[in-house]
């Protein structure tokens, strides 16, 4: 954690209505790092993520890109410092009245003002790079299986080449080896960009494959954070026991929310 | 509970969604009417809204239009004012009836496939999805939305217009044994520009209306599939009532004589 991460959170809060979903929050990423973000469901990961990319409005705390505070940042502020990310969502999210690469080139299209033959080429090649051959450029979205929708939209979020990525669950959903292939997709793709990212999973063969550092969220805050090896054995107790998916341990699964 | 205080709440709620849908409002013809417009995406829209209801406001139209005709009749033979079914058939059609019946149809169909879409948007976080690809989507999916169906109404209402005085037409001269020459000539001559005229503007006030809380109500869904289908259903009942509420303050305060 140096003083000059590229991504620094710091005593962040969110709460909706009179839930605490982030609760004094904070974790760094460093450049060209990649962070895995591991906890149950429900405790506030997605919501994190979208603090950063200003989908949702913290409550308190800072957040830093690169040094510059991006909290409350609106116009063209927020558009400067939206199109360094690129995001690929939980459930892919798609645009379905447009087709694959229509959905790949939508950045270069609608935010690059790219003329369209020339999005169309990288629009391929991206495609090309997830394992997507020419035939699916011109399907739709709701044609495409879980494991082909996880890759569309991973081509779309390299499409701008962005400097920092967030992966949201890229492997929930799916069978072991597509999961596999999507992560090593992801580890090649930001591999060649040199990106720093952020990876959220509570899918621990994912998490050691993609990681270099790895956080723990647990109630609102990082609870534990260090190396990939480290994690093995890190001493913490609810470390231990997500990594090992064991049902007795100092984690309570809150019923309501299970 | 204290009755004063639910009152207040009520009131305090209703106050937060004006105050809401004006922010929405805003958001949505701010950088909606700043070039570059997307004209692709209004034309489509335009199709949509169009071209697809066209079915159902001709045959609203066409027997309202009729209807109208055999009950002016019935009223008018207790006066021996047969003569008048031409002439009120074409001001009943186009100040009132023509726009208002369209609307409602309209937002039937359109509201309530724009809050669908949206909303559907929203719960699979495409609408977030277009934010990160730096793409405002209250210019990218409300604004056009908006555009096209302000556009697109007073169209319609233009068409339901001919459409009703027509079914007014039929029925007046094949059943009711009108002189077609003289209904045609009656509704030519009673029918001034300023009655069509404020019906079409009632149409696209009904336009903005119905695309408004298709998106508003779709914008703003929460909770799953569930929460498409309670947006769905505020958008088509919200949508109806402003439409009716709109046609009253609009006549009163603007068309009357
Ligand atoms: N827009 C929202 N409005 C209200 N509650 C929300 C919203 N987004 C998330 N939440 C709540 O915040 C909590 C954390 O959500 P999330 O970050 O999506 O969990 P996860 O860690 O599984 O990604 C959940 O209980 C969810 O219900
Ligand atoms: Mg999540």
């Amino acid at each position: 954690m140096s003083e000059d991460a590229h991504i620094a959170l710091k005593d962040l809060h969110k709460s909706f209505g009179p839930k605490r979903v982030l609760n004094g929050l904070n974790v760094s990423v460093d450049k060209g790092h990649s962070l895995v973000v591991i906890g149950g469901s429900g405790t506030g990961k997605s919501v994190m993520l979208k603090c950063i990319l200003g989908l949702l409005q913290p409550d308190a705390g800072s957040i830093k890109i690169g040094g510059q505070e991006v909290v409350g940042l609106t116009g063209p502020a927020r558009d400067a410092v939206l199109s360094r990310f690129g995001m690929l969502f939980q459930g892919a999210a798609l645009f379905d009245s447009l087709n694959v690469w229509q959905n790949v080139a939508f950045a270069l299209i609608q935010g690059k003002k790219m003329a369209k033959a020339e999005a169309y080429n990288i629009a391929r090649s991206k495609l090309e790079q997830v394992g997507l051959g020419p035939e699916v450029a011109n399907l739709f979205p709701s044609e495409l299986s879980g494991g082909m929708q996880k890759r569309v939209g991973l081509a779309r979020a390299i499409a701008a080449e962005p400097e920092i990525i967030f992966f949201d669950e890229p492997t929930t959903g799916l069978d072991p080896i597509m999961a596999d292939i999507i992560n090593d997709l992801i580890v090649s793709c930001v591999r060649q960009l040199g990106a720093t990212t952020i990876t959220i999973t509570h899918d621990m063969s994912s998490a050691r494959k993609i990681a270099d550092d790895i956080a723990m969220i647990y109630q609102g805050e990082i609870i534990w954070q260090g190396t990939a090896e480290e994690i093995e054995d890190s001493g913490n107790a609810h470390v231990n026991q997500f990594i090992n998916g064991l049902a007795d341990g100092p984690i309570q699964m809150d019923q309501s929310t299970a | 509970m204290n009755p004063l205080a639910q009152i207040g709440m009520v009131v305090r709620a209703l106050f937060e969604e004006v105050g809401k849908l004006t922010v929405f409002t805003k958001n949505a013809l701010f950088p909606g009417l700043v070039p570059p417009t997307y004209v692709r995406q209004i034309l489509q829209q335009m199709l949509r809204i169009g071209y697809n209801s066209l079915p159902v406001v001709g045959l609203t139209a066409f027997f309202t239009g009729g209807v109208l005709a055999l009950q002016i009749y019935i009223g008018g033979s207790r006066y021996n004012a047969e003569s008048l079914v031409a002439s009120i058939v074409a001001l009943g059609i186009t100040r009132e009836l023509g726009p208002v019946l369209a609307g409602l149809m309209v937002a039937g169909r359109v509201s309530a496939a724009i809050a669908a879409e949206l909303g559907t948007m929203r719960v699979t976080e495409q609408i977030d999805a277009l934010i990160t690809l730096s793409t405002n989507p209250y210019k990218y999916l409300v604004a056009p939305r908006l555009i096209a169906a302000v556009l697109t109404l007073p169209l319609l209402v233009m068409i339901a217009d001919t459409i009703g005085i027509m079914g007014g037409y039929i029925v007046g001269t094949r059943s009711l044994g009108f002189n077609s020459g003289v209904y045609i000539k009656n509704t030519v001559d009673f029918l001034e520009f300023g009655d069509v005229f404020s019906g079409l503007v009632k149409s696209a006030v009904f336009g903005f209306i119905i695309a408004l809380m298709g998106c508003y109500h779709g914008f703003n869904s929460r909770g799953g599939a569930q929460g498409v289908g309670r947006a769905t259903t505020n958008a088509v009942v919200s949508a109806s009532i402003l439409i009716l509420a709109a046609n009253y303050v609009l006549t009163s305060l603007l068309f009357t004589e």
